[in-house]
């Protein structure tokens, strides 16, 4: 099959992007000569040079200030963790200087910049690198968080966060990099701030992002097939939430859960339901449920790492439960 | 000059200076330089008298006794055109920068006349207009940014070929921060890239109460630079004409592609840490050694020996000052509050 893989999708928007904006430029670890980690810039050195495309030192807080600095004075820079794990170094940058410095400059100065790498739980890389940090950075103010789950919405949502005056914590996950899909042609873009309904449905809404989208695709196929209706929901946005769109599902569905890879205390799915039971409380004919990881450091173990994480048939008897309750 | 064994080995340090050649300005040049000096001494005594009256609030780091470090170096740029970093002690450095005096103390009152709105208060005052990149409170934290604002310059000039892009970046912070992670990484990315940088180390020997011979192995800062191949120098930061002279030469570096410079000025600081210090650790003698080096007294004396200027020149000056620093309470103080409907605005790029 022709398909573009999400890696070259997402190298495909950074190309696009710097070809049309010499102002954009790309800086990290091994994002020039080696092509990045996980090949998302390959070949722009050889096309764009050493400066548009920066090789830096391993050196986090220090490179993301520098992005920080050079947005203020007129570059858009993507910034590339190559672990977003690694980027707890940088914690300070991204959170003092990229979220908070147009505020408490009173609007002097714009942030464009995009912090982008792999995250989540890969296969037995260990605790360190299989990392959820869109939980941690969440009650960051001023920066947006999203995440990408296929190759048509990595390209059309990466070209998006370039393109915003503000800076964008741009999550890929390590497992998704090698998904293939046919991608629509022409110049696209993805809304920022826009949930993606995979599936329309009426029994139960879930809500997931990343990686755990294609879990939750498994799980809906099989409860399909057992006569459960499932409304998928791919929030793409993890700050802000659509909360339009998942309210308008919940208003349908009346049931909600929340599939998640974070980590379950002060997770993605924390602050969501909080959300849904401030403003679509009196909607539900159940509690929210959410599955998520365990509260532990990823273990080495394989099957204790799977353990870890929600598998599809979690996701399932789940959703099997809350439809028997009758309510 | 003759140093005193008890002010210890900080003062000591002024008498074995490697020697480095004061600048030598003409009498305009000069007034300036006492003009913005007075400015920043008067502004900053000024603040503390508004602290206390409970006009202000919040931590307050003034910056007597520093003057000439920041009207030596930034006097020496071109405002507007170059870029300014500096920390929490910050107000000084806005100053220089041409930020003008309302807009300071407004920020210090927390209104919206502020130059950062009143949202940032004493230590983040930004002004885009004047190239200040702002104070940052955290220790290092702005020097990745002036490192960025840099790479911006050489970004222009070699990756878009404008060859008019020739702005210096000078980043300001203490010897405090010159054990911090940020300092070393970058120094080593502005060597590598040969960025136009001017690091300039305010060292005033005291990190709040950690006297800098306690917190580092290596009291001389300038000579860190070596290690990354770098240009260093020490300088006399009492003695405006002698940081003036050491900035010109490292600017001169910079805009010739030939990089970085980090700038060690000796100095010391006339108050606590911040307002709210008790200030108990420092040694009598030691104030004493420094307050007779007043850098305001020392280009005073420094330009009427020479003959450039009267003391009445200067004295209208310092009238004019007090004038300019009157006229900026009178109108922080009548100036608005923030709205509050617009207590959410500027979180995101289109408010």
């Amino acid at each position: 099959m022709a398909g573009t893989l999400l890696f070259n999708a997402l190298r495909e928007a950074i190309d696009e992007e710097m070809a049309r904006d010499s102002n954009v430029c790309v800086m990290g670890e091994d994002v020039g000569q080696y092509g990045g980690s996980y090949k998302v810039t390959k070949d722009l050195y050889e096309k764009y040079g050493e400066l548009r495309v920066l090789d830096t030192p391993i050196a986090e807080n220090s490179f993301t200030g520098m992005a920080v600095g050079a947005a203020m004075t007129g570059l858009r820079p993507i910034v590339e963790g190559m672990n977003m794990g690694f980027l707890l170094l940088a914690f300070n940058q991204i959170s003092n200087n990229m979220g908070m410095l147009r505020y408490t400059s009173g609007g002097n100065f714009t942030i464009p910049t995009v912090v982008r790498g792999p995250g989540g739980v890969g296969r037995q890389l260990g605790a360190e690198h299989s990392q959820r940090l869109e939980a941690y950075f969440h009650a960051v103010p001023g920066i947006k968080i999203v995440a990408c789950s296929t190759p048509t919405n990595a390209k059309g949502l990466m070209k998006a966060a370039i393109r915003d005056d503000n800076p964008v914590l741009f999550f890929e996950h390590v497992l998704l990099y090698n998904l293939s899909e046919d991608l629509p042609s022409g110049d696209y873009i993805c809304a920022l701030d826009q949930a993606d309904i995979v599936r329309e449905g009426n029994d139960v809404t879930i809500l997931t992002y990343s990686r755990m989208r294609h879990h939750c695709l498994k799980a809906v196929e099989k409860l399909d097939s057992e006569g459960v209706d499932v409304e998928l929901i791919d929030l793409i946005s993890l700050k802000p939430f659509d909360m339009k769109t998942i309210a308008a599902s919940i208003r349908k569905t009346h049931r909600v859960i929340i599939v998640e890879e974070c980590m379950k205390t002060g997770g993605i799915g924390a602050e969501l339901i909080a959300l849904i039971t401030e403003q679509c409380f009196d909607e539900l004919d159940c509690p929210p449920v959410r599955l998520s990881s365990q509260d532990i450091p990823t273990p080495y173990n394989g099957q204790l790492e799977n353990l870890t994480i929600i598998q599809p048939h979690q996701i399932v008897e789940t959703a099997k439960q809350m439809i028997a309750k009758g309510v | 000059m003759k140093t005193s064994v008890t002010a210890g080995p900080h003062a000591e340090r002024l008498s074995t200076l490697v020697s480095n050649k004061p600048a030598k300005v003409d009498s305009k040049t000069g007034l300036e330089l006492f003009r913005d000096m007075t400015l920043g001494r008067r502004f900053e005594d000024k603040c503390a008298e508004m602290y206390y009256r409970g006009k202000m609030f919040g931590f307050v780091h003034l910056y007597n006794g520093q003057e000439a470090i920041s009207t030596g170096v930034i006097g020496a740029m071109r405002r507007k055109h170059d870029w300014f970093c500096s920390t929490y002690r910050d107000h000084v450095h806005a100053l220089s920068a041409g930020v003008p005096a309302r807009e300071v103390m407004s920020e210090l009152f927390g209104k919206e006349t502020g130059c950062s709105k009143g949202r940032g208060g004493s230590m983040h005052l930004f002004s885009k207009e004047h190239h200040l990149l702002g104070g940052y409170a955290f220790i290092g934290e702005g020097i990745p940014v002036a490192l960025g604002s840099a790479f911006t310059s050489r970004y222009k000039r070699d990756a878009q070929g404008d060859s008019t892009s020739d702005a210096v970046t000078a980043a300001f912070f203490g010897d405090g921060t010159c054990n911090n992670g940020q300092f070393f990484e970058c120094l080593n990315m502005a060597q590598l890239w040969k960025l136009p940088i001017l690091f300039v180390v305010e060292n005033n020997k005291w990190a709040i109460g950690m006297a800098h011979d306690r917190a580092t192995s290596e009291p001389e800062i300038w000579r860190k630079a070596s290690a990354f191949g770098m240009a260093g120098e020490e300088v006399d930061g009492m003695d405006v004409l002698a940081v003036r002279g050491a900035a010109e030469r490292a600017l001169e570096r910079a805009r010739s592609g030939e990089g970085p410079t980090l700038l060690e000025c000796l100095t010391y600081r006339y108050r606590g840490h911040s307002l709210a210090d008790p200030d108990e650790l420092r040694k009598e003698e030691e104030k004493q050694f420094w307050a007779k080096r007043d850098p305001l007294k020392g280009l005073e004396s420094d330009l009427i020996k020479s003959g450039l200027v009267s003391e009445d020149q200067l004295r209208m000056i310092e009238k004019e000052i007090d004038q300019e620093v009157v006229d900026a309470v009178d109108f922080a103080l009548a100036a608005k509050e923030p709205e509050p409907s617009e207590l959410t605005r500027y979180i995101w790029a289109e408010d």
